[in-house]
């Protein structure tokens, strides 16, 4: 699993509210039984538009921008695998869906919640001038935009902020607590 | 001792262990799975050496990528027919149960488990779905998971879990004739918006909801997803153990008694506290119709899609905007008598027999209108085997549809059964994302008695105009 320590990049812009997985990665290209090359389809249905930002070479960056309920709908962790495979390492929005939000986590893609305020300021500053760099320091909790002199402090939940900091994955924490598991099935009242 | 919701006393009885600073060991009781979300996992899997730690816990179907036509034959994409061959040869190798094509318990795996009982009150169940939440309506905690938990759950048996807040929604009072429980959740998710759920576990209750058959149940837990809901849940009574009596994998004999106590015990204690409770009236709801691109996005049938100056702010404003554009509709337009050019009755929220029954009682010696081409999808081979029993299929077929073989199929169009661009399709199932039924498809969520009036008038239509009192 990759760690995470900071992450210093311009951004992509992406000031649409609830973008759904099924836009991030279409459900015809969940038919891969591998984890690589989804980030060719990422945004595959709204990139045939040329005005979409992905296609916009002014705009380029490790850090994803976008409106609130970031990746609400299906489950698909495809949607993650596709936005770190494309090249993104954190992806920064108001709002997170769930599950989304969870499949991001244990990938190694950063969600950091921000505050709208942050998010709209964040947004119109990189959409005007596209070199705008970011700095997301997981270990500190903070993001910051030192060219505007804008920084939030964002929540994560610490387990996960440890795995990310250190590379772990929730399986191996779990395996080692087999000798409970098992108790646990022995002496279980019910099903 | 203090009073707790069905959540807490479920939650609480499979934590198997918690440390200080760590989200909790979750006990997984069911873990079903199907090929689009589990492939990678058995590889991961296969890769380290691992075997699946409770293979009898574990229940895979193929039903995403399936087609709906000529079931018997080999899949003619080559990519779906390798997705399915592998889930094959994973659940062979792992020695998992897999109730593949042609197997006659196959189906879509939300359907499937109920009908088989397998979904049982008081588990934890999860999938590599989001719409496992449909599991809830039996007093279960059923919840999607992404494929890496799926790998996590097939090791371990278990999952790492942060306990999320819960929100009670009630709805008391009589449902309006021809309003059904689709409608229900529809209107909620209006009310509540498709975020307004995030960070929550729901439970449903209030006499209407007890009202509700065991089917129409899992159309309203089906679609707490919807909302942003980790998911949805109803507590267990006469009606559910009823439903489960008999069903081929439900407890029996010493089995369904122990279990019966148990079960009696779940529904939430008078007195406890949700972090959030909403309530809402029955009889507020009339059917309902999607005009936008989140499920959120809906109106009563007899309603108008709202214009920019009725929105909050500006960013209700844009997504009314851009929403509208995709959709091809008009600010302060009826949705009534929006001309449609497909109709799909499917999906794992309505495609067990009741809906058929509705449609068919809608449909009944009647015949579709011309333009229209319809999708009927059953959810399952043994839906499909009691549809036939009823000769549900001849009213079908007298309609002028064809009842096809079971599959998610259209509702999220990874087989043939795509809509084509530009093309509306009124739909019984639970998306109508930009694209989700095909690239540039227009999806409008329905009730299957609204999918089936429509489909009669080649037009949106309101399906209380289509029957008299005594027949629905």
């Amino acid at each position: 699993m990759r760690k995470i320590k900071i992450i210093k990049s311009t951004a992509v812009p992406l000031p649409t509210e609830n973008i759904d997985t099924d836009q991030i990665i279409p459900a015809r290209f969940l038919k891969a039984t591998t984890r690589e090359n989804f980030g060719k389809n990422l945004f595959v249905d709204w990139r045939r538009n040329e005005d979409f930002v992905l296609n916009n070479e002014k705009y380029k960056g490790e850090i994803l921008i976008a409106g609130r309920n970031f990746g609400c709908g299906s489950s698909r962790e495809h949607a993650a695998w596709a936005i770190l495979d494309y090249g993104f390492k954190a992806v920064v929005s108001s709002f997170f869906a769930d599950i989304f939000k969870n499949n991001s986590l244990n990938n190694g893609l950063l969600p950091v919640t921000v505050s709208q305020a942050f998010l709209d300021k964040a947004m119109k500053e990189i959409e005007t001038n596209p070199k705008t760099e970011i700095m997301v320091d997981l270990e500190k909790q903070t993001i910051s935009m030192p060219s505007i002199n804008m920084s939030e402090t964002f929540p994560i939940d610490p387990y996960k902020k440890t795995c990310l900091l250190n590379g772990y994955n929730d399986i191996d924490y779990v395996l080692s607590l087999k000798d409970k598991i098992i108790s646990y099935e022995n002496n279980r009242k019910h099903e | 001792m203090s009073s707790k919701t069905i959540f807490d006393k479920i939650w609480e009885s499979h934590v198997v262990h918690e440390d200080k600073g760590y989200p909790a060991v979750l006990y997984i009781d069911t873990h079903f799975i199907h090929e689009v979300t589990s492939p990678q996992a058995f590889d991961s899997m296969r890769k380290k050496g691992r075997k699946v730690f409770r293979v009898n816990r574990t229940w895979a179907t193929a039903d995403h990528n399936v087609p709906t036509l000529n079931q018997h034959l080999a899949i003619k994409d080559l990519l779906s027919r390798h997705q399915v061959e592998m889930l094959k040869k994973n659940t062979k190798e792992f020695g998992v149960n897999l109730y593949g094509l042609g197997h006659p318990f196959q189906g879509i795996v939300h359907v499937i488990g109920p009908e088989l009982g397998i979904t049982r009150p008081g588990m934890t169940i999860v999938c590599g779905d989001s719409h496992t939440s449909t599991h809830g309506a039996f007093g279960a905690i059923a919840f999607g998971i992404g494929t890496s938990e799926v790998e996590e759950v097939l090791t371990t048996q278990c999952l790492l879990q942060n306990k999320p807040k819960t929100m009670k929604i009630e709805i008391n009072g009589k449902l309006k004739e021809g309003v059904v429980a689709k409608d229900i959740i529809l209107y909620v998710i209006s009310k509540l918006s498709a975020s307004g759920g995030t960070g929550y576990f729901v439970e449903y209750a209030g006499s209407t909801i007890r009202d509700l058959s065991m089917e129409g149940r899992m159309t309203i837990c089906n679609m707490s997803i919807e909302m942003g809901a980790r998911g949805g849940m109803i507590a267990p009574d006469e009606k559910t153990y009823e439903y489960m009596k008999g069903r081929e994998f439900a407890p029996k004999g010493n089995e369904w008694d122990k279990a019966l106590k148990y079960w009696k015990s779940l529904p939430s204690d008078s007195g406890a506290e949700y972090d959030r409770v909403e309530t809402f009236n029955a009889w507020d709801i009339e059917p309902m119709v999607t005009y936008g691109t989140n499920p959120g996005m809906g109106v009563g049938i007899s309603e108008k899609i709202p214009s920019s100056i009725d929105m909050k702010n500006d960013s209700e404003k844009n997504q009314l905007k851009k929403s509208l554009e995709y959709m091809g509709l008009k600010e302060g337009q009826p949705m009534l008598n929006q001309k449609v050019d497909y109709v799909f009755f499917g999906s794992c929220t309505n495609s067990r027999i009741e809906d058929f029954r509705l449609a068919a009682k809608v449909l009944r010696g009647k015949k579709k209108a011309s333009n229209i081409k319809a999708y009927l999808v059953p959810g399952s081979k043994q839906v499909e085997k009691q549809a036939k029993i009823e000769g549900l299929d001849r009213v079908f077929a007298d309609a002028g549809f064809e009842l096809r073989g079971p599959g998610c199929s259209a509702c999220l169009g990874m087989n043939e059964d795509k809509i084509p661009p530009g093309k509306y399709c009124v739909s019984t199932s639970n998306r109508n994302f930009e694209g989700r039924q095909g690239p540039g498809a227009r999806t409008i969520l329905v009730s299957p008695l609204t999918a089936a009036a429509t489909a009669l008038a080649g037009k949106i239509a309101d399906p209380r105009i289509y029957f008299d009192k005594n027949t629905i």
